[in-house]
This record gives structure tokens, C-alpha cells and sequence, in this order.
């Protein structure tokens, strides 16, 4: 028992200087990691899609996806995983962390760009680096799903506006033939400059175990 | 007065301005300065018998005596307001507030020089009548977001903050009274304390007044003005605690304890007083589709009162109508019409602007006429400590707000925030309102007068220069953007999701719990129609389309707006479909020509003309030989495609009445050509398909439509072909409904 404290205070230290938390804040996500895959070493979609709270949203399918991309885990691997661990857990967490007082000007522009790619992933599905208009559309749509018939048909109006503005800001001056083939990653940064995501994109990470949420499982 | 024609004529030359406001000035002075010449009486008494002469021209000047005043006032508050922004130099060193204090000033000193009793910033005019627009205003236009997400730091600044300044300055100045000798031995603790209070609240109407004109960035600005409205209920309750005992002499535990419940009382009760008021406002807005002119009355009467209401029971009249317009505005901006949301809007503004110019010209004239006590150690005590407190407060309380924060406050938020505490005309106020026996009271007031002066004028003068040299972030100025709103909405939703995932009940989640607890109760009893489910990602694209069409409208006549530089379109961004053939005889370059002439001959007539035509009418003229039904399909093309630069709303007539559209009446077009869309040897090039189709037109239904080979035309528009004719198209859309196609009335 004692010997496999150790270890995992290891393994929980060494993520922590990995993903950037601090050591309290790994354990509590370790815990959160155990409730939710019935302390199984790993979890797959269907565990998460079973958290009764995430019924509500709209993007969920979105947000689970983003678990087990590969791209998200910074090994430079596309595709993605069927079930995931505790430390690909961690490291999509991690793109939550807000900046400290201490994170440099070129911290948080680093720290900016990561979010912004964590997005952009959630949007490209394809992975071919361009957010084309169809998967654009698709976001909106999720986006809007819980609104009925107004929102399917709006969606589109909206992804089309959305895309025209991107272009007509990026690409000015584009002759009549020309196509515009999606939003690269740099579009995507252009665009949402405004949003300032090193200070919009994150959430809190506590430092003590308040579990507070039940996590779906069914316990029969 | 012909002072308002040599206004407008010196607006060529400082000189000739100055000279008039100097003139206005003395004018204002002796009219105000209670003018008792002998006029006629209004009923000539004939009682002597003698007969007058029938007066043919008669003077009666007490009759309009008090709303002329009045209005001369206001209108020399803004003939000044006026002057400052015509004379560029000045306006950009000096904040305007000190202007019109020094105009004040000015009026207050012709007016003494007089001899005459001029009229002096009471009480009830101040809170009553001059105060409640600049709140609303304030309120209603509160950046939501920004305040929620900075809450609790706002609270702990306004309550603990200004707790701590008032104890501070009211301890240390009777310490030092008390030191110092016979002179000042007279105030007591309470007084001290009382002054205190009066003098520490951060005013809410300077700091907009300043914080206006150097466009901080939005959170700054949230935190200082968040707290100077929230800061109220502390004054509030503080000062009625301390008058009352200053009486009575001594304050006693239980008296503590009271305090501190009636301060929840005061703040809770007047936020739950605003919040029923703006849900009055809210669902009475459902019901006034049918009488739209009174729309906005509804807004500022309901809020008026929530004001007046709570002032009734000694709560927090600012809290109320903050809670007020809060409450009231996401409901009642989807009920009324666009131009009720244009009126309240403009409305707001002006009478804010109107009441903070008063305000600060009745400051200094009442800083002439007032009763003063100078006392050099009592005033520059006050200064000196007024600052000391603010920035140890501010300091000490970061460093414990930031251990709860996320992003932490700098030592440049701090900076600003303590610098930004300014003081103004409540503290006045208040100050004037201490009962006459207060024996110190002429004292008291001079030295409130003479913080509010420094903060304003030194604190307010320098606070540009310091922002600029600190390089504090500014305010982007970002107009709507859609793909922004989309991103807000996508970040609300995976936050949320993440804390779920997490398993800690964290901001967002409480936030979207509230957003659909809004969504399907609320809503539905306080939104008129089908507005009432529509999500606000649809009704943002909504508003941001109509904003489109309006500014298309406004500045058709004018240059091209400045920011569709752009030359892309729907087409460029649409995935290509399979090219189809051309099939339409060409046109002939000189026909074209003609074409056009007659067209721009029928142009430049007036609307009403152009309004009766129908295509069929147009065709009669010139076209009748050589057009065929196909080119009027490929003319309107053409035309959709040209304004699918600027809008994208869709026009599927088959599309639920739900979404609110701009409407087109598609009878009433008028075609141009001109020189570059000839039909040179173009490609064909596939328009997308109807279901895509991005036409401003309400199209006909898909029958008339097999859209044969559509031409998109090259790019080189003529400008000012297009923007007339958009204008017009435009212009006669909006200003007549015409045939109402739609279910909904557009205006």
C-alpha cells in the first residue's frame, strides 16, 4: 500500500510538472479520473457521455470527441483513441489552466495559441487543416440543436455569414473565380483576436477534493 | 436670445465663440439672479376708473419665470458642451468635467458679483431629478458579462472598501482634531465618522464622467464602476446610521449589529425592488406591438419609479434601478421595435448627458455661493487622507482578492483603480444634506468641496497622460462579429461541459443553469411571440443584419463604407457546383447603354415614381424588344449577388416567420446595368442552389426559378450605380412596407 503511495506520488509529480498543475490539483483530478471510470485504469465515451450533467449541452459530442484526440496530447499523433488514461486526461484538462501573475508576455501568447488549437481542433474533424464551410456549419448547428426548426434552418445562414466574414477579413481581395478553401489556423487566431482566450478559457482547478457531482455511473 | 444663430456662425472662429458664451453667460446670470423688475401686472386693475391705453405690447416675465429659467440653463449647460468640442486643443488635455466646473464657477461669480442669490445643487434636485438618468443610463448598458464574472471582487470593493475609507478618514481626522488643538476640538467621534462616510464613497457620475473619455480596458473600467454603484447601500446605510447618532451621541453594540442588518436590508430590498419593477417593464413591453410610439416611456417610467420607490423606504435607489434596467433590458430589447430601441438608446444618452453637465455647472456655481468655512488643516488633512485611504485600501484588498481570482489584478489594474476613486457630486449631496446644527457643517462642506475639486480636476486632468504612459490596456473597439458571438456562445457550452466532466459546480455551470431556467420559464411569459425561443446566437445575427442594411441605407449617398474593402462574396466561399452551359443571347454593349440612361433618367425622379413600377412596367419603356423573361432573372441575379456583399440573409419565403428578416418587396426593383457587366466572355458560373441561396429578394417559390445560366459579373462595379441603387432599393424598403409579405411588421 505504502509502496504504491510512492509511486503514484511520483507519477502524479512528474504529470505535474508535465501539464503545469500543482500536485494537489493532479490528486484531485486523479480522484475525479477514479470515480468516473469505476476505478478502471481507463475510460472510454460511453463513461462520458453517462455524466448526467453534460445531457444539457449542446456540444457534447464535440467536447467528448475532444478527450480522446490524439492531436490534443502534443505527441505530434493524429486519429484517435478508443479509451483513454488518466495522463491523456490530464493533458486535455490542462489546456484549461488560466494564467498566473507570473506567466510571461510570451507565456501567454504560447498559452494563447494552444487554446486556440484546442478549438480548432474541436472544429476541423477531418484534420486536413482547414475548417471548411460543411464542418463550419456543422458547429453552428450543434450549436443551435436544442432550438428546433429555427435553429437548422438559421445555422446555416449563420455558418455562411460567419465564413464570409473570416474570408472578407483574412483574404480581402478575392476575384470571383477564386475559392476560398476554409479557415486555416492562422484565420483562426486572426479572427479571434478579440476574444483574448488566455483569459476567457479556463476554469477553475481546486486544490481540495469537492466532488461534488455524481458522475452517471449506474450502480446496479 | 439670438444668441443660438451666433452659435452656429462662430462655430468659424474661437474668438466669436468665446465672446458669445461670455455674453450667454451674463445673460444667464441676470435672468436666474431673481429678476423682480416691475412688469405689468397680468390683470390690469381698472378699478381706478382712469382708462389705460390697451397694452399691444405687454412684458410678463414672472409668468414663464421658472421653466425659462430652467431651460436657459440647460440650454447654457449645452451651448457650452458645445463650444468645448469645437475648440479641439482644449477638449483633448482637459476632461470636460472640469470645464463645466470652471464655467460654473464663472456663472457662480457674475452671479455674486451681482449680489443676487443664485441658485445652488439641493438635495432633492440633485437626487431626484438630476441623478436618476445618468444611472439608468449607466445601468441599462451595463456590459453584463463583465460585471458577473467580476462580482464578487466589485462587492468586496465597494462594501469593504469603502467601509474601510470611511473609518479610516473618520478615525484619523478626530485623532488628529483632537491633537491638534481649540480650534477643531469641537467634532466629535460621530461627526468625524460621519464626514467620513460622506467623503469616502466613489462617485459614479465622475468616474464615468472621466473614465469616458480614456477608454480603459473593459475590466478596469467594470471594477471602479461597479463599485461606485455598489458602494450606495454602504453610504446609504452608514450615513443614516451616523446622522442618527450623532444626535444621540453614542453608539452602542447593538447598534452595530442593527447597522449591519439594515444594510442587507437596504441593498437586498432595493435590488428586489428594482428587479420587480423591470420585470413590470418586461411583461407590460409584451403587449405593445400595436402602440409602438410609447414604447420607450414604458422603459424610463417604470424605472423612474423603481427609484422613487425605493427612496421611499430609505433602500438603495441607485441598486434598484441598476437591478432595474438590468432585469428589464434582454426582454424588452426583444419586444420592441427597432426604432423604440434606437429612441430609449438616444433618449438614455441624452438625458445622462443633459443631467451630468448640470450637475457639474451647478458644482461650481454652488461652490461660489455656498457657505465656507476654510480651515487649512481640516482640508488638506482630508485630501491627504482621502488619497492615503484609497490606495492602502485598494492594495490591501487586491492582495487578498487575488488569492480567490483567476486572473489576478496587476500592479497597473491597481494603479488605476486607486487613481480612478474619484469623488463627486453624492458626496456634495449628502454633505449639504447634514442638518443646520451640525455647527461644523459649512466646514465639512468646504472640504468636500475641495476633494471633489482635486480628484476631479488634478486626478481627472492626469489620469490620461498616466494611462498612456503606463500603457494601460485600452478598450478594443470591436464591432459585432459574428464569428465572436458564435465563439462565446461554443466557449460558454465547453466550459461548461469541462466543469461537469471536472465535477465541481463552477461559475459556468450555475451561469448555464440560470440560462435555461431563463430560457424556458421566463421567456415565455415575458417576450412577446415567437422571439420568445429564439436563441441568441439567431437573434445576434439578426440584429447584426439589420445593422448591415441600415448603415447601407445611411451611407448609400456617401462614400463607400469603409469597411467592405472586401471583394469577397457568397460565391467565393460556396463549394462549387457542376458548370452549366450559357444559354442567353448577349446583350449588345450599346443597347446596354441606352438601357441605362433611361434607367438613370428614371432614377433621378422621385421615389414615389419608381415605387408604382413593376417589372412588367419597366419593360414597357425601353426593354420591350430585346429582354426576355430569362435576362430579368439573370438582372436580378446579378443584383442579389452584388448585395450578398453586404448581407447574407437568406430570403426563403417557405422559412418560419420565427426569424426576423429585412423585408424586400421583390415587385418593386429597379435594373441597372452598367459598363462593367457587360456580358463579356464570362464562365458560366454556377450560382449555389436556392436552398443555399443567399438573395436579399424574398425569392418566388422554386416554380419561377430554374435559374438558367447565371451570369456572375465581374467585380468592377461602378460605385456609385450600386449604392444608389441599393440605396434606393433599401430606403424605399424600409420606409415603405408596401405589400406586407410578412407575418411580422417591419419598420
Amino acid at each position: 500500500m505504502g509502496a504504491s503511495q510512492t509511486r503514484s506520488e511520483h507519477k502524479h509529480q512528474h504529470l505535474a510538472d508535465e501539464t503545469g498543475f500543482s500536485l494537489e490539483q493532479v490528486k484531485n483530478l486523479h480522484k475525479r479520473f477514479q470515480q468516473l471510470s469505476g476505478n478502471e485504469e481507463t475510460i472510454s465515451r460511453e463513461l462520458l457521455d453517462s455524466v448526467p450533467a453534460l445531457a444539457n449541452n449542446p456540444i457534447r459530442k464535440q467536447i467528448i470527441e475532444a478527450f480522446f484526440d490524439k492531436r490534443n496530447q502534443h505527441h505530434d499523433e493524429v486519429g484517435t483513441c478508443e479509451e483513454i488514461g488518466f495522463e491523456q486526461f490530464l493533458m486535455v484538462m490542462s489546456h484549461f489552466r488560466p494564467p498566473t501573475l507570473k506567466t510571461t508576455v510570451e507565456e501567454k501568447e504560447a498559452m494563447r495559441r494552444e487554446k486556440l488549437r484546442f478549438l480548432f481542433n474541436m472544429h476541423d474533424t477531418d484534420n486536413d487543416g482547414t475548417i471548411t464551410l460543411a464542418e463550419y456549419r456543422k458547429v453552428v448547428e450543434e450549436l443551435l440543436s436544442k432550438s428546433g426548426d429555427i435553429g437548422q434552418e438559421a445555422a446555416k445562414a449563420i455558418a455562411d455569414a460567419a465564413m464570409l466574414e473570416v474570408a472578407s477579413t483574412n483574404v480581402p481581395h478575392m476575384a470571383p473565380e477564386d475559392f476560398y478553401e476554409g479557415i486555416t489556423f492562422e484565420h483562426f487566431e486572426q479572427i479571434l483576436k478579440g476574444l483574448e482566450m488566455e483569459t476567457r478559457m479556463h476554469i477553475r482547478f481546486l486544490d481540495v477534493g469537492t466532488t461534488t457531482m455524481a458522475c452517471g455511473k449506474s450502480t446496479s | 436670445m439670438c444668441e443660438p444663430r451666433a452659435a452656429r456662425r462662430s462655430a468659424a472662429g474661437p474668438p466669436l465663440t468665446g465672446f458669445v458664451c461670455v455674453l450667454l453667460l451674463v445673460c444667464v446670470s441676470v435672468a436666474s439672479a431673481s429678476l423682480d423688475t416691475a412688469e405689468d401686472p397680468h390683470h390690469p386693475t381698472n378699478s381706478t376708473g382712469l382708462k389705460k391705453a390697451f397694452p399691444v405690447l405687454a412684458l410678463n416675465y414672472d409668468y414663464v419665470r421658472k421653466p425659462f429659467e430652467i431651460a436657459l440653463w440647460i440650454l447654457l449647460a449645452l451651448l457650452m458642451k458645445l463650444g468645448f468640442h469645437i475648440i479641439p486643443r482644449v477638449s483633448n488635455v482637459v476632461p470636460e468635467s472640469c470645464l463645466l466646473i470652471g464655467v460654473g464657477l464663472l456663472v457662480g461669480g457674475i452671479i455674486r458679483a451681482i449680489r443676487e442669490e443664485a441658485p445652488v445643487l439641493n438635495t432633492e434636485l440633485f437626487f431626484l431629478y438630476l441623478l436618476p438618468p445618468i444611472i439608468l443610463d449607466a445601468g441599462y448598458f451595463l456590459p453584463i458579462r463583465a460585471f458577473t464574472e467580476n462580482m464578487g471582487t466589485i462587492l468586496v470593493f465597494a462594501v469593504v472598501g469603502t467601509l474601510w475609507n470611511a473609518f479610516f478618514i473618520g478615525g484619523m481626522i478626530f485623532g488628529v482634531c483632537q491633537i491638534e488643538g481649540a480650534q477643531l476640538a469641537g467634532v466629535d467621534l460621530l461627526s468625524c465618522l460621519l464626514f467620513g462616510t460622506i467623503v469616502s464613497a466613489v462617485d459614479p457620475v465622475a468616474v464615468l464622467a472621466v473614465f469616458e473619455e480614456i477608454h480603459i480596458n473593459e475590466l478596469l473600467y467594470i471594477l471602479v464602476f461597479g463599485e461606485s454603484l455598489l458602494n450606495d447601500a454602504v453610504t446609504v446605510v452608514l450615513y443614516h446610521l451616523f446622522e442618527e447618532f450623532s444626535h444621540a451621541g453614542t453608539v452602542t453594540v447593538a447598534d452595530a449589529f442593527l447597522g449591519i442588518a439594515c444594510f442587507f436590508v437596504v441593498s437586498l430590498g432595493g435590488i428586489m425592488v428594482g428587479a420587480i419593477y423591470g420585470l413590470l417593464g418586461a411583461f407590460t413591453s409584451r403587449f405593445t406591438s400595436h402602440t409602438r410610439v410609447i414604447e420607450p416611456l414604458f422603459v424610463f417610467l417604470y424605472s423612474y419609479m423603481a427609484y422613487l420607490s425605493a427612496e421611499v423606504f430609505h433602500l438603495s435607489g441607485i441598486m434598484s434601478l441598476i437591478a432595474c434596467g438590468v432585469t428589464m433590458r434582454p426582454y424588452v430589447e426583444a419586444n420592441v421595435s427597432h426604432k423604440s430601441y434606437t429612441t430609449i438608446k438616444y433618449f438614455m444618452k441624452m438625458w445622462s448627458s443633459v443631467s451630468e453637465t448640470l450637475i457639474f455647472i451647478f458644482l461650481g456655481v454652488s461652490t461660489v455661493a455656498g457657505p465656507h468655512a476654510w480651515n487649512w488643516t481640516f482640508v488638506i488633512l482630508t485630501v491627504v487622507l482621502c488619497l492615503v485611504s484609497r490606495v492602502l485600501g485598494v492594495i490591501g484588498l487586491t492582495y487578498i482578492i487575488n488569492k480567490f481570482r483567476i486572473v489576478k489584478l496587476t500592479k497597473k489594474d491597481q494603479f488605476i483603480m486607486a487613481y480612478g476613486g474619484l469623488r463627486g457630486a453624492i458626496a456634495f449631496s449628502l454633505g449639504f444634506l447634514l442638518t443646520d446644527d451640525n455647527e461644523m457643517k459649512s466646514m465639512f462642506l468646504t472640504a468636500i468641496i475641495t476633494v471633489i475639486f482635486f480628484t476631479v480636476i488634478v486626478q481627472g486632468m492626469t489620469i490620461r497622460p498616466l494611462v498612456e504612459l503606463l500603457a494601460v490596456k485600452r478598450k478594443n473597439e470591436s464591432k459585432g462579429s459574428i464569428n465572436e458571438e458564435i465563439h462565446t456562445q461554443f466557449l460558454d457550452h465547453l466550459l461548461t461541459g469541462i466543469e461537469d466532466v471536472c465535477g465541481h459546480y463552477g461559475h459556468h455551470h450555475w451561469k448555464d443553469k440560470l440560462n435555461r431556467f431563463n430560457k424556458t420559464y421566463v421567456k415565455r411569459w415575458l417576450i412577446a411571440g415567437e422571439r420568445s425561443t429564439e436563441p441568441q446566437l439567431i437573434s445576434f445575427y439578426n440584429k447584426m443584419e439589420m445593422k448591415q442594411a441600415m448603415m447601407l441605407v445611411e451611407s448609400g449617398s456617401a462614400a463607400r463604407p469603409p469597411t467592405h474593402a472586401s471583394s469577397v462574396s457568397m460565391q467565393n466561399i460556396q463549394p462549387r457546383e457542376s458548370a452549366r452551359g450559357r444559354a442567353i443571347p448577349s446583350i449588345s454593349k450599346s443597347r446596354e447603354q441606352e438601357i441605362r440612361k433611361v434607367l438613370r433618367g428614371h432614377l433621378q425622379n422621385t421615389r414615389q415614381r419608381l415605387r408604382s413600377y413593376s417589372r412588367h412596367d419597366l419593360l414597357v419603356d425601353p426593354f420591350e424588344d430585346h429582354v426576355s423573361e430569362v435576362r430579368f432573372r439573370k438582372q436580378r441575379v446579378e443584383m442579389e449577388r452584388r448585395m450578398s456583399h453586404y448581407l447574407t440573409v437568406p430570403a426563403n419565403r417557405q422559412e418560419t416567420p420565427a426569424v426576423r428578416k429585412v423585408c424586400f418587396e421583390p415587385e418593386h426593383r429597379v435594373y441597372t446595368y452598367d459598363d462593367g457587366e457587360s456580358p463579356r466572355g464570362r464562365a458560366a458560373q454556377p450560382r449555389p442552389g436556392p436552398a443555399d441561396g443567399v438573395s436579399l429578394v424574398s425569392e418566388s417559390p422554386p416554380g419561377l426559378g430554374a435559374r438558367g445560366p447565371d451570369q456572375e459579373q465581374e467585380v468592377q462595379e461602378e460605385k456609385e450605380e450600386q449604392e444608389e441603387q441599393d440605396q434606393l432599393k433599401l430606403s424605399r424598403c424600409l420606409s415603405d412596407p408596401g405589400p406586407n409579405h410578412n407575418k411580422e411588421e417591419e419598420e
